[in-house]
């Protein structure tokens, strides 16, 4: 880790000239991912900017019957805020499914947009990434890469972007407020993240400076039917290998809208309009399911440790449909709790 | 011998939680002694090959940097390599830091940065600019199979293990049969606490060091030899140590570093390892199993065949007992074992918690499983059928043996007789229950050990003995074995340990702790009562005139006479009355060589048996292992609290070991890469349900005084293996190469 100074920024302004005024500045949510990267030398800022006094943490209701979830809003006020638990359930499990509860109380929603991939290779200036160090090459392709993606891969990253909060916000199609040398604009969240290409240094869109303000949720929020599955290694405070946003609108047992999205498969949330296509209109069944699964599916890479992604995001993706179809939300199967055969 | 049970058996809380919670405790990084420089490792990039060059001006042009030691201006040390072998040094030639430009293994730590801060020094060390010239390595187990060899008698007592009869012979005299291979990969402990030595200054090369070890006694003859100090130049503390499991048993290279930057600038120094070097020395090796087991119709072993390929480094050879149990835990008259290893580019493998066993009671016990199977047998009932009464490989009858007891009290608590013995036969709803089981030995050992009593003039005893608590409860036992014996409440007792100014103590390890410290704590005890006695004598207490020392107990403070109990004197006034602030003890003499090397006329062993519950889902390949019971039979249980602690740890220990457990490296780099706790995975409390601890009746006279065997490591064995045997149960699926993840399942 280098020296680096800090500032406070007092408003949202103030903080994008300050962040103009340096070469090398970040912004600085909960530092729960930023200061990892520092510690091991990933990243190298030279100036913090300090975003606790810019007045982002609120989250309130829009005029449109939507929400808007400030940046500053921390990832555990965000799960267990009342409104999010009753209209966005979604969201809600999506947050509650990562990292763990310290962690939560500290990380914000600004920060974990931009939380960066959890590839080894990438944590590890040992070895050659091009995420880290463009050009250098990628070391996950013909290496260790069972948490990488098999969705959207380029042949210089295949890496994910590792957010569970991310899937439900693609899912419910939210909008990224930002604000920057230029001005205010939002970007709709499936712009947001970029898929790797020739360019896999950079994550998003967000052009220097830059400053994700909020998060606006559209009204609709499929409060009754949806579910969050996340398959990992151990029951909580792991990453996803794969993890399954679904949200429904059923007519009786007919889809009237649909909305899937997947994390832990590709370098963005990956929401896929052609899958949710094929569930609407259709009846709510084990078929229907399938093909959208083979639909999402289609076009998979495996890279030999995570190959077994692909079958597992198929079930995974029946599964989470099912749930959300038959209202028994889970965040993972927690199912057998408490019963003996 | 009957012990009074004041306080031995009862459960008792740990005597050292309070300072535990309050953050009184403190830790070898903790000593925020003055003057304080700090020094950061610099870890290699490379696994093999060479430095060829290191620019340190520009780190050290940087205000506050003290200097860069590396192999270049290290001064020199000793030569031998004896003088760099520990207590616990496997054969072979240990690693020295800093001695030469040669790059072994991965993460080699080449120099050492001190500076006035620790983020200075952590600055400091990730600009300096070092470069290697690189050379092919070989870290990959199965490609070194054919090298592999059978490992020398060790000065450390390995043996190899010991065959007998015709395993050919009872292979064909079988009816049912079993082969397999069954493979972990490298663990790593990573205890909590990082590695980290402060070492305070006092001048004249005098230093007192606080080391996080297992065994201060081994640090400090490891820096007396390597640095020529005297033993009142090097004294070592370590009174908390934030987990073990085994990697405190060998001095770390931080203390190495720390003692040198000491030694050199004259100054107080502190080195802390990370999380990422924390993969950078010992851990639990590879290995690779093959077991081949033959039963007779009645389903009584014909033959057992184990074999194991582990890797050590190319400097030493790292040995643990991974088959020889396989020749004692059931009977057989034709046993073939063979244990190898293969040398690669890695730092020398360690002791990890049950080394060896851990390892080998996977092969055996999931062998067993199978064998089960194919002779059509209830697994519990094969191995009942199996019963070893008497150590054949030693050929020695057991000290004790309550396994029987382990395998009924176990299976009646699990409610193993309601179990369907066709796999996928059993169902909780969408889900799959599978039910397994496994279980170990393990030896109950004791080794020479010293301990000091003392009863001061207020009536307080204060016990001391240079060993360790890694977190096992030592202080809290050794408090009450020490109160029992001499009659005093706990609260008038107080244990020393973790320093070398204190009576000499082995490393920490082996389970043997509570055995050895216990006896010799004991012992000090009984040798103060005698000086008690002598001091009633010498005040004409005419009651105590001319009686032995079995003549007397001692009871509330009081020592009494056996005959008439009204017949007492306070403790405290005899101290009052001798006119010494104190009256003090020791226990005899460490034995000689002649008493260590006295045949052994009893087996003695530890044992348990294991019941696991899994429901996997079989969609998704997920396993949840809902209940377990650990049985275990371990002589006497002198804390139950304690001692189930130890077990419940072993059980989430072998989950971990069967689901989730592996140090995954990258071969074309031969480093580890998943070198966090984010990555390495261990079980969180979500994956963690019922767990029992059930400790059956075991009586022992031959292993020591007390009856203790020892459970640090036994409760560890055949955990993994019965979960593995649970998720075969489930889903008619044997993964015999762990950790059992999702993908294994799809
Ligand atoms: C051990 C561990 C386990 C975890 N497990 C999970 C998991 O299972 N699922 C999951 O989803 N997450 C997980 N996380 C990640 C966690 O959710 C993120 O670290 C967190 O959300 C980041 O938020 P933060 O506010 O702390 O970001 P920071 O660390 O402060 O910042 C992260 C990045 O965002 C930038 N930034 C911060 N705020 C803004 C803003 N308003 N505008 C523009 N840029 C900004 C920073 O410059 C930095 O580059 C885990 C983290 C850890 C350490
Ligand atoms: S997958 Fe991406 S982040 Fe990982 S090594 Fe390759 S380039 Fe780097």
């Amino acid at each position: 880790m280098n020296s680096f100074t800090f500032t406070q920024a007092p408003a949202v302004a103030a903080a994008v000239q300050d962040n103009l005024a340096h070469e090398d500045a970040a912004y600085i949510g909960g530092g729960t991912n930023l200061l990892d990267l520092m510690k091991e030398n990933v990243a190298r800022p030279t100036h913090l900017i300090g975003l606790k006094k810019t007045g982002l943490a609120a989250i309130e209701s829009l005029p449109d019957g939507g929400l808007r979830l400030g940046a500053l809003a921390t990832n555990a006020d965000t799960a267990w805020h009342p409104d999010v638990e009753k209209r966005y359930p979604l969201l809600s499990q999506a947050v509650l499914a990562g990292a763990s509860p310290q962690l939560r109380n500290m990380a914000t929603d600004g920060g974990n947009l931009m939380q960066r991939t959890r590839c080894y290779y990438f944590y590890d200036l040992a070895t050659p990434c091009n995420k880290r160090e463009p050009g250098s090459g990628c070391s996950a392709i013909g290496g260790y890469n069972r948490i990488h993606a098999i969705l959207g891969t380029s042949e210089s990253c295949i890496a994910t972007h590792p957010s569970d909060m991310c899937v439900a916000l693609a899912a419910l199609a939210a909008t990224v407020r930002v604000s920057g040398p230029h001005g205010e604009r939002t970007i709709a969240f499936g712009d947001f993240h970029r898929l790797p290409g020739d360019a896999p240094e950079r994550d998003n869109t967000l052009e220097p400076g830059e400053l994700i303000t909020g998060l606006d949720l559209p009204a609709k929020g499929f409060e009754k039917n949806y579910s969050y599955l996340k398959l990992r290694d151990r029951t909580s405070y792991a990453f996803a290998l794969v993890s399954v946003a679904a949200a429904l609108e059923l007519d009786g047992d007919t889809i009237k809208d649909a909305r899937l999205a997947l994390g832990g498969v590709a370098h963005k949330p990956w929401r896929d309009p052609a899958a949710e296509a094929l569930l609407i209109g259709q009846p709510a069944t084990a078929d229907t399911f399938r093909r959208a699964a083979a639909q999402v599916l289609e076009g998979a890479q495996g890279y030999g440790h995570n190959t077994f992604k692909i079958e597992l995001a198929r079930r995974a993706i029946v599964r989470a449909l099912k749930q959300a179809t038959e209202m028994t939300q889970r965040t993972d199967d927690n199912a057998f709790l408490n019963s003996n055969p | 011998m009957t012990l009074q049970t004041d306080y031995i058996g009862k459960p008792t809380n740990r005597v050292d939680g309070p300072a535990k919670v309050l953050g009184t405790a403190k830790y070898a990084a903790e000593f925020n002694v003055p003057n304080l420089l700090y020094g950061y490792v610099v870890s290699s990039p490379i696994t093999k090959g060479n430095i060829t060059k290191i620019d340190a001006a520009p780190v050290l042009a940087l205000p506050g940097v003290h200097r860069v030691f590396s192999h270049e201006n290290v001064p020199s040390l000793a030569w031998f390599d004896r003088s760099y072998k520990d207590d616990v040094a496997p054969g072979g030639s240990p690693f020295r830091p800093l001695h030469s430009a040669e790059i072994k293994f991965s993460q080699q730590p080449v120099a050492l940065v001190v500076a006035d801060t620790f983020e200075l020094a952590r600055y400091a060390a990730s600009i300096l600019h070092i470069e290697y010239e690189e050379e092919a390595h070989e870290t990959e187990l199965a490609k070194h199979l054919d090298e592999a060899y059978q490992p020398g008698k060790g000065k450390t007592g390995y043996q190899p293990p010991k065959s007998r009869g015709n395993f050919g012979r009872g292979w064909a005299q079988g009816v049912a049969h079993m082969e397999g291979q069954y493979s972990h990969h490298a663990q790593h402990h990573n205890p909590m606490e990082m590695f980290a030595s402060t070492v305070e200054w006092l001048g004249d090369k005098k230093l007192n060091v606080y080391d996080k070890t297992q065994g201060a006694f081994n640090s400090q003859q490891y820096i007396m030899k390597v640095f020529g100090l005297s033993k009142e130049q090097a004294r070592v503390v370590s009174k908390y140590t934030g987990g073990g499991f085994g990697s405190g048993l060998r001095p770390q290279y931080q203390l190495f570093m720390a003692v040198l930057a000491a030694l050199e600038l004259e100054r107080s120094v502190r080195v802390s390892l990370t999380r990422q070097q924390m993969f950078s020395f010992g851990h639990r090796p590879e290995t690779l199993q093959h077991v081949a087991l033959a039963a007779a119709a009645d389903g009584s072993l014909t033959g057992i065949n184990h074999v194991a390929v582990a890797e050590t480094s190319q400097f030493e050879d790292f040995t643990e007992n991974v088959v020889g149990w396989s020749g004692t835990l059931y009977d057989c008259k034709n046993v073939q074992l063979d244990y190898r290893l293969a040398k690669l580019d890695v730092f020398t493998p360690l002791d990890m918690r049950a080394p060896g066993a851990a390892t080998g009671s996977i092969g055996l016990e999931i062998a067993m499983d199978e064998m089960a199977y194919a002779a059509g047998l209830d697994p519990l009932e094969f191995r009942i059928r199996n019963y070893s009464d008497f150590d054949q490989a030693q050929n020695l009858p057991y000290s004790s043996k309550n396994l029987r007891a382990c395998y009924r009290e176990g299976a009646a608590k699990f409610g193993w007789e309601r179990r369907d013995p066709r796999p996928g036969s059993m169902r909780d709803g969408n889900l799959l229950v599978g039910w397994g089981m496994g279980g170990g030995i393990w030896d109950a050992q004791k080794q020479p050990a010293q301990a000091q009593a003392s009863l001061d003039a207020d009536g307080h005893l204060t016990v001391s003995s240079g060993s360790n608590d890694i977190g096992t409860g030592t202080y809290t036992i050794m408090t009450q074995i020490a109160a029992e014996s001499l009659g005093l409440p706990l609260e008038a007792v107080t244990f020393v340990l973790g320093d070398t100014e204190l009576p000499e103590a082995p490393v920490q390890g082996g389970s043997w702790t509570a055995a050895s410290i216990g006896t010799a704590v004991q012992e000090a005890c009984a040798a103060l009562g005698e000086e008690l006695l002598k001091q009633a004598q010498k005040m004409d207490h005419a009651a105590f005139k001319g009686v032995k020392i079995d003549d007397v107990q001692f009871a509330n403070g009081q020592m009494r006479l056996r005959t008439d109990l009204t017949q007492a004197v306070v403790l405290r006034d005899l101290v009052q009355a001798s006119g010494q602030p104190k009256i003090e003890a020791k226990n005899a003499k460490l034995p000689g060589l002649i008493d260590m090397v006295k045949p052994p006329k009893y087996s003695m062993h530890a044992h348990n048996a294991v019941f696991a519950e899994v429901k996997v889902d079989p969609d998704l390949g997920t396993v949840h292992v809902t209940r377990v019971v650990n049985a275990v039979a371990a002589g006497r249980i002198v804390n139950p609290k304690t001692a189930r602690s130890q077990v419940l740890g072993s059980v989430v220990w072998g989950i971990s070991m069967a689901l989730m457990e592996e140090s995954v490296m990258d071969h074309r780099f031969g480093r580890f890469m998943n070198h966090n706790y984010a990555e390495y995975h261990i079980p969180v409390n979500a994956d963690i349900h019922d767990i029992d601890v059930i400790f059956v009746h075991e009586e022992d006279a031959e292993v020591n005084p007390l009856g203790i065997k020892g459970l640090g490591e036994v409760g560890l064995l055949g955990v993994a293996a019965a979960v593995c045997n649970a998720i075969y149960h489930a889903t008619g699926k044997r993964v015999r190469d762990l950790p059992v993840t999702i993908d294994k399942l799809l």
